[in-house]
C-alpha cells in the first residue's frame, strides 16, 4: 500500500534546544490524519523518547516517519556510536546517559523499554563503530 | 476538584491559561524525571514539578497533559509560557515544595494518576 506520509528528520547530536520538534511535527501530521487518540498517544511517547536518544547517546542521525493505511511506522537510524550490549541497554533503569541529561530530566533508564511497551511491534539492532537502528510500528487497521 | 480549586489549596499564582482554570482534574503526578512521566502517565492529568525547563512543556504536550503545577516558587521564562499558551495548558507555581504541595492537594481529595508499572518491578 503506497505511504500517505513519508517524512524524514535529521536529528543532531546533544540537540537538547531542538529535542523535541520532530516528535511536535510527527504528532500534529498524525493528529492532522485522523489518527485515533490511543494509537496517537503511544507513537508520540515513542517517538519523543527515540529522538531525545538519538539527541543524549547518538553522534546524529535521521528519524523517518512513514504511514500507510495499515500502520505507523518510526525508524531512527544513527550515525553511531552503537551500543556494545543491547540486552542490558533495553533493561528498566539501565543508563549512560550524561549529568546534562539528567539535569534535564531525562536518563532514568526508561527510554528503549517504554519505546517497547508503547510500539506494537519493536525491532533494534546496533553494530559498534557503525550505528543503530530501531524499527518500530503502531498497526491503524 | 478543578484547577481553580488547586491554586486556591495551593495558594499559587496562574501564570498562564487564567481562562481555562475551571477545567476539572480528577488525578496527579509528581515528578522531576520527564522519563518517568512518559513511561507511566496514561491519560490527561495535573504534572506537579520542579523542573522548568522546555522539556517539561514537550513531555506535556506528547501526552496532552492539562495542567503543570511549578513548586518552590519557580517560574519559567516567558518563552517557555507563551508556549504553555499555544499548547493550551494552566501553568501555574506555589510556594510549596513538591512533597507540601502533593499533600495539600491529596488532603483536597486529588488522587494519584492510576500507572501500569513495568513488568519487572510487578514480578516483586
Amino acid at each position: 500500500m503506497s505511504a500517505l506520509i513519508h517524512k524524514e528528520y535529521p536529528v543532531e547530536m546533544a540537540d537538547y534546544d531542538h529535542a523535541g520538534e520532530a516528535s511536535a511535527d510527527i504528532k500534529r501530521q498524525l493528529k492532522q490524519l485522523g489518527v485515533p487518540a490511543s494509537v496517537l498517544r503511544r507513537v508520540s511517547v515513542a517517538s519523543y523518547e527515540v529522538e531525545l536518544n538519538l539527541v543524549i547517546h547518538s553522534e546524529g542521525g535521521v528519524l523517518t516517519l512513514e504511514v500507510t493505511p495499515e500502520a505507523v511506522r518510526l525508524i531512527s537510524a544513527d550515525r553511531g556510536p552503537g551500543i556494545p550490549d543491547v540486552d542490558l541497554a533495553m533493561r528498566e533503569g539501565w543508563s549512560t546517559a550524561s549529568e546534562t541529561a539528567r539535569s534535564l530530566g531525562f536518563g532514568a533508564g526508561m527510554g528503549l523499554p517504554n519505546m517497547k511497551r508503547n510500539a506494537d511491534d519493536f525491532n533494534i539492532t546496533s553494530k559498534v563503530g557503525e550505528g543503530t537502528t530501531i524499527d518500530m510500528g503502531f498497526r491503524l487497521a | 476538584m478543578t484547577i481553580a480549586d488547586m491554586v486556591r489549596v495551593l495558594h499559587a499564582r496562574v501564570l498562564c491559561g487564567q481562562e481555562r482554570i475551571d477545567t476539572p482534574v480528577y488525578t496527579a503526578c509528581c515528578s522531576d524525571l520527564m522519563s518517568d512521566v512518559l513511561a507511566f502517565v496514561n491519560e490527561k492529568t495535573v504534572l506537579i514539578t520542579g523542573l522548568t525547563n522546555p522539556h517539561v512543556l514537550r513531555t506535556a504536550d506528547m501526552l496532552d497533559l492539562k495542567c503543570l503545577v511549578f513548586v518552590r516558587g519557580k517560574v519559567p521564562g516567558d518563552d517557555i509560557l507563551e508556549q504553555a499558551d499555544e499548547q493550551e495548558l494552566v501553568v501555574i507555581t506555589t510556594k510549596a515544595t513538591a512533597f507540601s504541595a502533593c499533600g495539600l492537594l491529596y488532603e483536597a481529595g486529588l488522587r494519584g494518576v492510576p500507572i501500569e508499572w513495568p513488568e519487572s518491578e510487578e514480578r516483586q
